[in-house]
């Protein structure tokens, strides 16, 4: 980020944001002003575009401080709903993952196994107000005495809900095909034998990373949307990978950067957050986040215009490969291609349908831009993401 | 031009006898057999989507009722939660009518109750539980 050029500052877009003044439009929008006046052109006119995503996103959770008991009790042990959090950390914090299952899932004994409730289903229905069952057990000390501890509490009981998400917001993401013989169930959903269908999980333009491929503006300290409430960026995400292949637009062909997101449970909305059940894979959660991208150069202007038809999706085979960690991509398509609902693939045409919500990563971009006209500033990224260089107009 | 998507259960006494040609022949219905599964000596099920004036499809399930099959209309019969819905699409992939299907311009997920054949697949695949009701096979 050091020697990328800022033209228009963030004091002077958030002095326009603040004064009102400031031109706010959607990834969605942004493709039609760059090819009407050009990069320099949306440079000049636009401040800021805003992104959206919305869907599963393993690697999510929350913690949790469930407030001191009378007696106190040190939980070393932490359920909701049955569902356990990992209580390793304090007294009465604990963490709960998104693709936890209860205790007496069935798992996939028969499979497919329907996973119907898990951490993703705990963290939506706190988000919602719902009451959930909360067991605790420790070993008494003399400082926390209590040994066992139940109650019926709702996200106003707890003293903290802080998600914490360590890997969200994938940039770029694989399409799945099944070349087995049998029909698979997979957190890419379900795969019909013999390429039969094909499935992504990308918001394609609007998705927040395709929008700043070499994370420019997002680092340590973006504010971001997340489920409806203000929340961060505070970290890199697990398994960033900016080194990935690139196209000659600089946008990355395959899953590449990835975010740490954390944001407060108390003050989010249940309409952009669900817990999920993947028939035969497990629970998980679908999140909804949104990102602000300043126009803070022409080049910004140029990877925020890019289109769905610009942007590549690599396609794998979960039937016999990718599972074993083996085999190259079959093929290459936009997605574009993806949302007519066909691809053409090893000279076959396919169903192609989406995992992820695009309708909704719209509302979350104009909801974005909503808060931006009304003065939610943008967070000044502290500490970079690890990246790569841009080399303009060379494939990568 | 009406359509009416239904399941026929042929018991065991009836179901060798041949009733279905006659909806075209004597009703003017034309038939399309969406799905068709026989248990043998226990039962035969057929889903069938009728097509013809009101009066024809009613006069031909009459027909069929007389005749001592089991007639179930499908339509309605799985039903979608909007309020959970989140229009990802992961219903299109296993939709085998395309009764769940995807508005380009919108990519939002449109439900076409008459087509829906109640197979259930759609409740497996929705991540969400969006989808629910009792479903011909899985129930």
């Amino acid at each position: 980020m050091g020697d990328v050029e800022i033209k228009k500052s963030y004091e002077e877009i958030n002095q326009k944001i603040r004064e009102g003044r400031a031109v706010v439009v959607t990834a969605e929008e942004m493709p039609e002003i760059v090819k009407k006046e050009g990069v320099d052109g949306a440079f000049k006119k636009v401040d800021v575009v805003t992104t959206g995503t919305f869907s599963a996103m393993c690697s999510s959770g929350a913690f949790i401080n469930i407030g001191h008991t009378k007696p106190r009790i040190k939980a070393s042990k932490i359920w909701l709903n049955n569902v356990e959090a990992y209580g390793g950390i304090a007294a009465v914090d604990c963490y709960i993952g998104a693709t936890q299952v209860q205790d007496d899932d069935p798992l996939n004994r028969v499979h497919p196994g329907k996973f119907k409730y898990g951490g993703g289903h705990v963290i939506e229905d706190l988000i919602a107000g719902k009451r959930v069952r909360l067991t605790a057990s420790g070993y008494g000390t003399d400082c926390y005495p209590l040994k066992e501890h139940e109650a019926m509490i709702t996200i106003n009981d707890l003293r903290n809900a802080i998600m914490f998400n360590p890997r969200n917001a994938y940039q770029n993401y694989n399409c799945a095909v099944n070349c087995s013989r049998k029909t698979i169930y997979t957190y890419m959903g379900i795969l019909k034998p013999d390429m039969a269908n094909a499935t992504y999980s990308t918001s394609g333009q609007l998705s927040p990373l395709l929008n700043d491929p070499f994370y420019w503006t997002i680092g340590t300290g973006t504010r971001i949307f997340l489920c409806g409430a203000a929340g961060s960026v505070v970290w890199h995400g697990t398994q960033h990978a900016p080194d990935c292949k690139r196209g000659a637009n600089g946008i990355p062909c395959e899953g590449a950067g990835t975010l740490a997101v954390m944001g407060d449970m108390k003050q989010m909305d249940p309409r952009y957050v669900r817990g999920a059940s993947f028939t035969g894979y497990g629970c998980s959660i679908m999140i909804g986040i949104g990102i602000p991208i300043p126009i803070i150069n022409e080049d910004m202007a140029y990877f925020t215009g890019q289109s769905d038809r610009d942007l590549p999706c690599q396609v794998y085979d979960y039937g016999n490969e990718t599972p074993y960690g083996i085999g190259k991509p079959l093929g290459e398509v936009t997605y574009a291609e993806l949302k007519t609902g066909k691809i053409e693939l090893m000279g076959k045409t396919i169903d192609a349908s989406p995992l992820s919500s695009y309708p909704m990563a719209k509302k979350i971009a104009l909801e974005l831009k909503e808060w931006i006209m009304k003065g939610f500033t943008i967070g000044v990224p502290q500490t970079p993401l690890p990246t790569v260089p841009y080399k303009k107009g060379t494939a990568g | 031009m009406n359509s009416k998507n239904v399941l026929l259960i042929f018991n065991k006494k009836i179901m060798y006898k041949p009733l279905i040609y006659r909806l075209a022949r004597d009703f003017d219905v034309v038939f399309n057999v969406l799905e068709a599964k026989i248990l043998p000596k226990l039962e035969g099920r057929l889903i069938l989507e009728l097509r013809g004036t009101e009066e024809s499809i009613n006069g031909s399930i009459e027909y069929l009722v007389r005749e001592g099959v089991t007639v179930e209309t499908l339509v309605n019969r799985i039903v979608r939660d909007d309020e959970r819905c989140i229009n990802c699409g992961a219903c299109t992939s296993v939709c085998r009518v395309d009764a769940l299907s995807i508005d380009r311009a919108t990519m939002e997920v449109k439900f076409d109750h008459e087509k829906c054949v109640a197979c259930g697949l759609c409740k497996i695949a929705c991540p969400v539980g969006a989808m629910s009701g009792a479903s011909i096979d899985l129930d």
